[in-house]
C-alpha cells in the first residue's frame, strides 16, 4: 500500500502488513474512531485482516499500532507523513 | 501528481515501515505468541518507550528468563540474553554490575519471577540493583500449559487447580514496594499510552524499578475460564481499571475478574548497590580505592 | 599476554589453599564474583571480597548459589573473568548453570572445594566425590574440563591454568580441591606478573553484521566472542540455537550444535592431558590418583618400592577429559592399576572403561572425613603385584 493509493478522507491513515496479522481484533475493537473492519478475505495463515472502511474517520493517532500484538497495523497522520515526504524528497536528487 | 521512481522509493523506505520494526530481529517475526496474546501488545510499548527514551540501543541490554513471555528477550534487536528459568535476575545483576554503563532491563513472566525466581526478586529489590524488570502477568503459566501461578487468583480453573484455585495470589507492586523497589507502577495492556510512558520514564530512572503489566492469555486462561478471547480480556480491563496514582500498594491486590488498580504507586530515590558501594569504599579507604563503573570526569 | 600486575601478589606466602586459589583469581584476571557462602570454601570469596576493593573489580554475595552461578555469567557477557566457587550442596543447586555455560559456551572457572556427602554430609572435612557430579550433573550431553590441585602452591597455579583453558575452550572448567588441600597451610610462590601467561577472551575481530555468535569452521570448534554494549546485538540462549545464536530447536540443529560442543574438548584430549608420572616405564603396577589423595599415594608408593615392588606413580593433574589413551598404552605393560580416591569408587570407573578388562583395576575406595592411611594403599598394591 503506498500513500498515493489512499485518498485524503481523513486526518490519517493506516498501514497494514495483512501476512502478519492474527486477526485478534484488538485494532477493530479499541480504535478509538471505529475506523476499522474485518477484511473478507483470508490472509495466508487463514487470519481476517483489518481494513480501513471509514477512512475519513482515521485520525492517525496510532492506537491500532500501540495496540497490535503481532506488529502488523500502524497509523499515522498524514501531516506527519507530508513531512516525511519532504524530508525524503529533499534527500533525494531529482 | 506524478513523481519520480527514486522519490517514490525513498517514500516507500520512510513511510511504509511500521516504526517497532526496527527494534525487533525481523529474521524473527512471525514470533510464536497465540493469537490475541498480550505479550506482544507489551512489546510494542516497550519498543515505543525506547524510542521516546534517547537512549543508545547499543548499550540497552534485555535480559529474560523462561516462558511465554521469557522468549521476548529472544525478538528484541538489542543485546539480549534468555536465560534460565526464574534466574533473569541474577543474571541481569551479574550483566550490570559487570558492564555499569549498560541500561539492564529484566522482561519475564509472573511464574517466573515471582514463583521459581521469586527470592531473586525480593533481594535484587532489597539490594537497589540498578536494573528495571518488567513482568507480564497473564496469572498462568502460559509456556507449560496454564498450571497455576502465584499469581492465579482464587477461583479460576487451572490445569493443577482443576476445581478451581484456592491458593491466595501475590500483589505484586505490594511485594516490589515493601522490598524497596524506587520505581512501581502497574497498567495493563489496554493502558498501551500509559504503558508506553510509564516504561520510558523507568527506564530514564536509576535504581530498582518494577512495572507489572496485565496482558491476557486466551489460551489458556481466558478461554479455559469461559473468559472469552484476549479482546475480551481487554474489554474487561478497560471497563474494570481505575488510575489512582499514589495508591497505597497494599490496597491493590487483585481478585478475580474484580476491580483493578492501576497506575504509578512509588517513585522514589535510594542509592542503587553500586553507589553505595563506591561510597562505601571511598569513606573507608580513601585514596587506594578507585570508584568501579564510574567514568573518569572529562571523559 | 602478561597479567595485569594490580591483581598479583607476588612473594613468597605462608597461606593455605583456599587464599592460593584466590590469588591465583586474581593474577588470572578476574574482577568479578558473585559468591554464596559454604564451607569449606567460603575463604576464597572472603579474601576475595577482601582483596578486590583495591584490586579494582566487583565482589557480590547473591541471596543463593542459584543467583551466584548465573550472575557470574552474566559478568562475564559484560566482559568480565569470573569464577564461581562453592562445595557439595551449593555444587548440586548450581547444575542448571553448569549447563547454561556450557551450552551458552560461556568461559567461567568453578571452584568445588570438596566435602563428604551427599547431603549435608561432612561439612568441614574432605572427600572426592563429587567427581561424576561435575561431568554429568547437569541433565543432557555436555563437556567440562577438570583440574586437581594437591597443594596450595597448585591452587594457585592450576587455578590460572583453569582460566586460561576456560577462555581458550570457552566452556566451564573445574578446579576440584577439597577441604584438606583448601585449609592446608604451605609456601606459595607467586612470581612476577611478567611471568604469568594469561589466556585473552577469543575476541572477534569482525564487525557487527558480518559477525555470527555461534559460527565455526571445520578446524577451530571454539567460536570467537563479543560482550554486550559493543553493538553486535547477540542473543544468546539456552535453547538449541543456530550459528547466530538463535533458537533453532530441530533435529538438524541439534545434531550440529551438541557434537560441536562435546567435540571441541574431545578431540583435543592430547593437548588437555596432564599428569604426573614416576616410575612408569618399568612398573608392574600403576597407582593413579589425584588431588589430596596423592600425597598419601605417593607415601605408600614409597614404602612398596623398599619393599621391592615396582610401582609407578601416576597422578592426574588434569581428571577431565580422562587420558584414556594414556592408560591404555599403560595397560599393555602393566599388571595392574590400583586407584585410590576419597569416594566409594569414581575415577576407578574410567579406568576400568579404558582397559576393557585387559588387565586388573583395583579400587581403594574411602568415604571421606579424612585422607586414605598409605598402608590402606600399600596392601591393595601388594595385592596387584602378586
Ligand atoms: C527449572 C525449570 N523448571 C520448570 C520449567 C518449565 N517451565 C517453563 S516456563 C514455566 C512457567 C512460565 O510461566 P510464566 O513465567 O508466568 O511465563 P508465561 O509463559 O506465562 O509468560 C515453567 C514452569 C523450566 N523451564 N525450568
Ligand atoms: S490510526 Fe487511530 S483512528 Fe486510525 S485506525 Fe488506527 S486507531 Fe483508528
Ligand atoms: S491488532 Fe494486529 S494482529 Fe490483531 S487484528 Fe489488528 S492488525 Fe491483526
Ligand atoms: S499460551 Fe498464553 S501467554 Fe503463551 S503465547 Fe499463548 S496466549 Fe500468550
Ligand atoms: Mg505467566
Amino acid at each position: 500500500m503506498t500513500v498515493e493509493d489512499t485518498a485524503r478522507k481523513g486526518k490519517g491513515t493506516v498501514f497494514v502488513r495483512m501476512e502478519v496479522c492474527k486477526g485478534c481484533s484488538y485494532c477493530i475493537d479499541f480504535c478509538p474512531t471505529h475506523a476499522l473492519d474485518f477484511s473478507k478475505e483470508f490472509n495466508q495463515k487463514g487470519y481476517h485482516f483489518p481494513e480501513l472502511n471509514r477512512p475519513e474517520d482515521c485520525t492517525g493517532c496510532d492506537l491500532c499500532g500501540l495496540f497490535c500484538p503481532d506488529f502488523a497495523i500502524f497509523g499515522a497522520r498524514w501531516k506527519d507523513l507530508d513531512e516525511k515526504r519532504q524530508q525524503a524528497a529533499s534527500q533525494v536528487k531529482l | 501528481m506524478s513523481e519520480s521512481l527514486d522519490l517514490r522509493l525513498a517514500l516507500a523506505e520512510t513511510e511504509l515501515e511500521n516504526p517497532v520494526l526496527p527494534y525487533l530481529r525481523q529474521d524473527r517475526i512471525p514470533h510464536i505468541w497465540c493469537p490475541g496474546c498480550g505479550i506482544g501488545t507489551s512489546v510494542n510499548c516497550f519498543c515505543r518507550a525506547l524510542t521516546d527514551s534517547g537512549l543508545d540501543l547499543n548499550k540497552v541490554a534485555i535480559v529474560s528468563g523462561i516462558g511465554c513471555t521469557g522468549r521476548t528477550a529472544g525478538y528484541l534487536n538489542l543485546d539480549s540474553f534468555h536465560t534460565t528459568h526464574g534466574r533473569a535476575i541474577p543474571f541481569a545483576t551479574g550483566l550490570k554490575l559487570g558492564n555499569p554503563e549498560l541500561n539492564v532491563v529484566v522482561y519475564s513472566g509472573d511464574g517466573d519471577l515471582f514463583a521459581i525466581g521469586g527470592n531473586h526478586f525480593f533481594h535484587a529489590a532489597r539490594r537497589n540493583m540498578d536494573i528495571l524488570v518488567i513482568c507480564v502477568n497473564n496469572f498462568t503459566y502460559g509456556m507449560t500449559g496454564g498450571q497455576v501461578a502465584p499469581t492465579t487468583p482464587v477461583g479460576p480453573t487451572q490445569t493443577t487447580m482443576p476445581l478451581g484455585n484456592f491458593e491466595s495470589p501475590f500483589n505484586l507492586p505490594f511485594i516490589a514496594d515493601a522490598c524497596g523497589a524506587t520505581y512501581v507502577s502497574r497498567w495493563t495492556v489496554y493502558h498501551v499510552r500509559q504503558l508506553a510512558k510509564a516504561m520510558k520514564e523507568a527506564l530514564g530512572k536509576k535504581g530498582f524499578r518494577f512495572i507489572e503489566v496485565m496482558s491476557p492469555c486466551p489460551t489458556l486462561y481466558s478461554r479455559r475460564n469461559r473468559l472469552g478471547d484476549g479482546v475480551d480480556q481487554v474489554k474487561y480491563y478497560k471497563e474494570s481499571s481505575v488510575i489512582k496514582n499514589g495508591a497505597d500498594t497494599k490496597d491493590i491486590g487483585l481478585g478475580f475478574q474484580g476491580e483493578i488498580v492501576v497506575g504509578k504507586f512509588v517513585d522514589r530515590e535510594r542509592p542503587t548497590w553500586l553507589e553505595s558501594m563506591n561510597d562505601h569504599f571511598s569513606h573507608v579507604l580513601g585514596d587506594q580505592f578507585t570508584p568501579y563503573g564510574v567514568k573518569p570526569e572529562g571523559e | 599476554m602478561k597479567a595485569d600486575p594490580k591483581g598479583v601478589l607476588s612473594g613468597v606466602h605462608f597461606i593455605d589453599g583456599d587464599h592460593a586459589a584466590c590469588e591465583g583469581a586474581l593474577a588470572a584476571g578476574c574482577r568479578f564474583v558473585a559468591g554464596y557462602p559454604i564451607t569449606p570454601s567460603t575463604e576464597i570469596v572472603e579474601r576475595f571480597a577482601a582483596r578486590i576493593p583495591k584490586v579494582g573489580g566487583v565482589f557480590i554475595q547473591m541471596e543463593d548459589e542459584l543467583a551466584a552461578s548465573i550472575a557470574i555469567q552474566g559478568g562475564v557477557w559484560a566482559g568480565h573473568k569470573v569464577m564461581n566457587v562453592t562445595s557439595g550442596p551449593g555444587l548440586s543447586l548450581m547444575m542448571e548453570h553448569l549447563g547454561y555455560a556450557a551450552m551458552t559456551e560461556t568461559p567461567c572457572v568453578w571452584v568445588d572445594v570438596q566435602r563428604g556427602g551427599p547431603s549435608t554430609g561432612l561439612p568441614t572435612l574432605p572427600a572426592q566425590a563429587d567427581m561424576m557430579q561435575i561431568k554429568w550433573g547437569s541433565h543432557g550431553d555436555y563437556e567440562i574440563i577438570a583440574l586437581s590441585p594437591n597443594s596450595p602452591q597448585e591452587c594457585f597455579d592450576l587455578m590460572i591454568k583453569a582460566f586460561n583453558l576456560s577462555e581458550e575452550y570457552r566452556c566451564p572448567v573445574f578446579l576440584m580441591m577439597d577441604e584438606v588441600v583448601g585449609h592446608m597451610t604451605e609456601r606459595v610462590n607467586i612470581p612476577p606478573a611478567d611471568q604469568i601467561e594469561i589466556t585473552d577472551r577469543k575476541w572477534t575481530t569482525k564487525k557487527p553484521g558480518e559477525y555470527k555468535a555461534y559460527a565455526t569452521t571445520s578446524e577451530d570448534l571454539v567460536p570467537e566472542m563479543v560482550k554486550a554494549g559493543d553493538g553486535y546485538r547477540i542473543h544468546v540462549t539456552g535453547l538449541t540455537h543456530d550459528e547466530r545464536g538463535y533458537p533453532a530447536m530441530d533435529v538438524p540443529n541439534q545434531a550440529k550444535l551438541i557434537p560441536r560442543l562435546l567435540n571441541k574438548i574431545r578431540n583435543n584430549t592430547e593437548q588437555l592431558l596432564d599428569v604426573r608420572m614416576d616410575g612408569c616405564d618399568d612398573a608392574d603396577v600403576i597407582v593413579m590418583s589425584f588431588g589430596i589423595t596423592s600425597r598419601v599415594a605417593t607415601a605408600a608408593i614409597e614404602a612398596a618400592r623398599a619393599k621391592g615392588l615396582k610401582v609407578g606413580n601416576l597422578r592426574l593433574i588434569i581428571c577431565w577429559p580422562f587420558p584414556v589413551k594414556l592408560i591404555q598404552q599403560l595397560a599393555e605393560k602393566v599388571k595392574a592399576f590400583v586407584v585410590p580416591e576419597l569416594n566409594m569408587g569414581q575415577m576407578v570407573l574410567e579406568v576400568r572403561k579404558a582397559v576393557e578388562g585387559k588387565v586388573k583395576v583395583i579400587s581403594v575406595p574411602h568415604p571421606g572425613g579424612t585422607v586414605h592411611e598409605p598402608e590402606t594403599i600399600l596392601e591393595q598394591i601388594i595385592e596387584a603385584a602378586r
